[in-house]
């Protein structure tokens, strides 16, 4: 920022009237401004920490977990979430998680994920 | 089980952890005790249940050993690189009075993508691995038994892996942590975008483990060049952090604020910090405080640390603090070292039990204070007003608002500048697609589950958060680098019965000395090394040193290496003084009454240590029956030998603390010869008793016997009736 000299006394006289109950709330009500938008970019984004995190809570370990966000994101398919995706081919193949994130890893079922996957493409509204 | 004898088995520790369960999640607070409850003999207003094992303050013998348990959690950092040495450390600190250990993470590992497996060594700190935490959760569950009082175990949750370390901690009962994206983004170079969408995720996980969350403001302090002028953005930060965690779905007894007193003296230290806290506990009220000890002014000086340390913690009395945090007075000069993690503890609990219910009779001026509280929440207010001005978070980052060292609204134009797209791992953050849809629980955001779930765990029979047994166990992964092979040397050691000293590591060989030298500095510096040389010791450097007087004195402290090891059989223990059986002293002094007289001798005014050899209260020989004609503080020793004749005493029982220019030596060998004089020498015993007293000193010096440190009444009463009974033959 450009240097500037304190300028306090000018600058705060809207607040020097306020009572200190005024000046906590008005203080909270601010942060809550500044801090709306970034918790909603949170809620309607993800990232490849996010997603292996919920790959670890599916019960893949570190290991597995990184293999398969990568392969993901590579592909483009992140916003659809890692753990969906390895569910739907769970589900599809009727495997257990954990063997169809392996075989995901193994290079198999591919095919499968941009067939079901690939084309849907809208950012999360709701 | 631990046993106090017994150093902690890290064979034991690490056999079966595949399978080992943390036996709880959460934090826990200290059990308060009501006001006025009585510890020995002492009313106490701030104190908490206390515990089962423990190292009380130096003083606490001349107190019935008591050691009351402050009611604020007190922190050690621990940070040595190798777990199996800070499992050692975590057990000394929790003795002291330690119950929330926070495990620092060695350098570059918020940089890592992803977790990292196994135990390899860390600098400055430990990787954060699943072994690591089992093994040191598995370790504390024992701590805890030992010492009686529940241990929180902390670390951090940031970096670019925040969202995975967090159900990590969650799943292996990690207490607390450090979680700030805005530390992330700051100070560690981190995408601010990641940094934020990362932080929700990991919050939510954290708030379902019931973890206490800890932020990270403090860091401006201890990065901006004067420290107070950040205290307008600190509020800002603290804020942000408390806002974000709230939405994320913390509940606010579990957000903790990090707060440090910002400045120290030569500055007028209390008129900017107590402001500065007042307003920080009015603003946050309802959050906790987490209030941790400067670092950014600590130097190479321990006792100046210390210093500071104390005067922080009467910052906490005064106001109020829910955790008080310690820092190692070597920081400035080391990697922690065990003994000064201890000193720490004993800092804060020291300075908590001296400043006990203080606030009965003190208190902080309201009126006179509330200019400058008003005055550091509005230049607050006024930054927020611009940051939301300038378009919002990510924009005032990316201009450099924060951490310039400009007092709020003043700017110097030298704050921390991050782009919003551009840093570490700039480009990873992807929206969620409508579809998106993530099949766990405790997950943060828009999540598209299936219609009528009722968990979201359900779709795939179980998470590992309710179904702990998913979890996978990683063992070691890299062959060269784990603790395995660097248990190897220590068995060794162990089976040779061979030790050598540390400060950090098993028997890692350092050693420290000081020293002072009639030189300026750095010839005074140069004569040490050459010294540390001269002894044979390896690797010798100065860690600290004190100018006297530019040219007549310079104070120095050295750490060295010993090249050697000590066998441990071939020790000679001196010793120790027998004791009779209680009965047979009794019953002795019964049929023969025994007077004695007491004091302590030449210029000495050290009472202390005799009144406790004296007093039956304290165990004394009194307890036995023997009488004595206390003749106060320094008492000539010509004095001692008249009253000794006029009373027939059968010992004199002469105390010696000060040894300067061998006083005390002087001391027994007048005794001695003024009994020769008075001809009385046969006739009785005479004993000498101090810290620096020596038994063979004392018989080399013409005593009957020599007392020194630890000794008790018992001991001193068994070598009179022993002597006398020999008489009697």
């Amino acid at each position: 920022m450009k240097p500037r000299k304190d300028d306090f006394e000018v600058r705060s006289k809207h607040l020097q009237k306020m009572s200190d109950k005024e000046l906590n709330e008005y203080f909270w009500h601010l942060v809550e401004k500044v801090v709306d938008p970034l918790i909603e970019l949170a809620r309607t984004h993800t990232s490849p920490s996010v997603e292996r995190s919920v790959l670890l809570r599916m019960g893949f370990n570190s290991m597995e977990s990184t293999k398969l966000v990568d392969m993901i994101f590579q592909k483009g398919l992140l916003g659809k979430g890692a753990g969906h995706i390895v569910w739907r081919i769970a589900r599809e193949k009727n495997l257990d998680v954990l063997t169809a994130g392996r075989e995901l890893i193994a290079g198999k079922y591919w095919e499968d994920v941009d067939r079901i996957f690939k084309g849907v493409k809208n950012d999360a509204k709701a | 089980m631990l046993k106090p004898d017994k150093p902690i088995d890290i064979d034991e520790i690490l056999k079966d952890l595949d399978k080992y369960r943390p036996r709880r999640r959460g934090w826990t607070w200290r059990k308060r005790l009501k006001e006025g409850t009585k510890i020995g003999d002492y009313e106490y207003y701030q104190v908490s249940e206390d515990l089962k094992n423990s190292v009380p303050l130096p003083a606490a013998h001349y107190f019935g050993n008591i050691d009351p348990q402050p009611e604020v959690v007190i922190t050690s950092e621990i940070a040595s690189g190798r777990f199996e040495d800070d499992i050692r450390r975590m057990r000394m600190a929790a003795w002291h009075g330690a119950d929330h250990i926070m495990v620092i993470r060695t350098l570059g590992q918020s940089h890592y993508d992803g977790l990292i497996e196994g135990t390899p060594e860390g600098v400055g700190g430990i990787p954060i691995t699943r072994k690591q935490l089992r093994a040191t959760r598995k370790a504390l569950d024992l701590i805890e038994d030992e010492v009686g009082r529940p241990i929180n175990f902390h670390s951090y949750v940031s970096g670019v892996a925040g969202p995975e370390i967090a159900v990590l901690f969650a799943e292996e009962g990690v207490n607390g942590a450090h979680q700030d994206p805005q530390y992330n983004v700051l100070y560690r170079g981190i995408n601010p975008i990641r940094s934020f969408v990362d932080a929700a995720v990991a919050k939510k996980i954290m708030a379902w483990a019931n973890m206490l969350q800890i932020d990270g403001a403090h860091n401006a302090n201890a990065s901006a060049k004067l420290a107070w002028t950040v205290m307008p953005e600190l509020l800002v930060q603290h804020a942000i952090n408390c806002m974000y965690s709230l939405k994320a779905g913390m509940k606010k007894e579990y957000i903790a604020l990090s707060t440090v007193p910002p400045v120290v003296a030569p500055m007028p230290e209390f008129r900017y910090n107590l402001p500065y806290a007042v307003a920080l506990r009015e603003l946050f009220d309802g959050f906790k405080f987490r209030a941790q000890m400067n670092t950014r002014y600590i130097e190479s000086d321990l006792f100046d640390a210390t210093r500071i340390h104390v005067l922080n913690t009467l910052i906490s009395r005064l106001t109020s603090a829910d955790l008080q945090s310690t820092i190692t007075p070597d920081e400035g000069r080391n990697v922690p070292w065990h003994v000064n993690s201890i000193r720490g503890v004993e800092t804060a609990k020291h300075t908590l039990i001296a400043l006990d219910g203080m606030k009965e009779y003190i208190k902080i001026d309201e009126q006179k204070i509330r200019e400058r509280v008003r005055e550091l929440k509005m230049r607050a207010i006024l930054m927020l007003e611009e940051i939301i001005d300038m378009g919002g978070y990510f924009e005032a980052l990316e201009a450099g608002m924060f951490v310039d060292n400009g007092y709020y609204p003043e700017r110097i134009g030298d704050g921390i500048a991050r782009k919003k797209d551009g840093e570490i791992a700039a480009g990873t953050v992807v929206p969620r697609e409508s579809d998106y849809m993530a099949p766990v629980c405790e997950h943060f955001g828009y999540n598209n589950l299936p219609e009528k779930v009722e968990k979201p765990c359900d779709l795939i029979g179980g998470c590992t958060l309710h179904n702990p047994e998913k979890i996978q166990f990683i063992d070691e992964l890299d062959e060269t680098d784990n603790v395995n092979l660097r248990l190897e040397k220590v068995r060794d050691m162990k089976n040779r019965n061979v030790i050598k000293p540390e400060v950090e590591w098993f028997a890692d060989g350092w050693i420290q000395l000081d020293m002072t030298f009639a030189l300026p500095e750095e010839l005074a510096e140069a004569a040490a090394i050459t010294l540390c040389e001269r002894l044979g010791l390896e690797e010798p450097a100065v860690i600290s040193k004190t100018v006297l007087h530019p040219s007549e004195g310079t104070y120095l402290e050295i750490k060295a290496r010993v090249p050697f090891e000590i066998e441990i059989d071939k020790l000679e223990l001196p010793e120790k003084p027998e004791t009779l059986p209680e009965e047979e002293i009794f019953e002795f002094v019964k049929n023969n009454p025994i007077h004695v007289v007491a004091g302590t001798v030449g210029n000495d005014e050290h009472s202390v240590g005799l009144r406790e050899i004296l007093d039956i209260k304290h165990g004394g020989i009194e307890k036995y029956g023997i009488k004595y004609t206390y003749l106060g503080t320094s008492v000539p020793p010509e004095k001692m030998i008249d009253a000794a004749i006029e009373t027939g005493a059968k010992a004199i029982l002469a105390s010696m603390i000060i040894t300067h220019n061998d006083v005390h030596v002087k001391n027994m060998k007048r005794l001695h010869e003024l009994a020769i004089e008075k001809g009385i020498r046969d006739k009785i015993l005479l004993i000498a008793g101090g810290t620096q007293i020596v038994n063979d000193l004392a018989i080399e010096s013409g005593m009957d016997a020599g007392f020194g440190r630890g000794t008790k009444g018992v001991h001193v009463a068994s070598f009179i009736v022993k002597k006398l009974k020999e008489k009697d033959k």
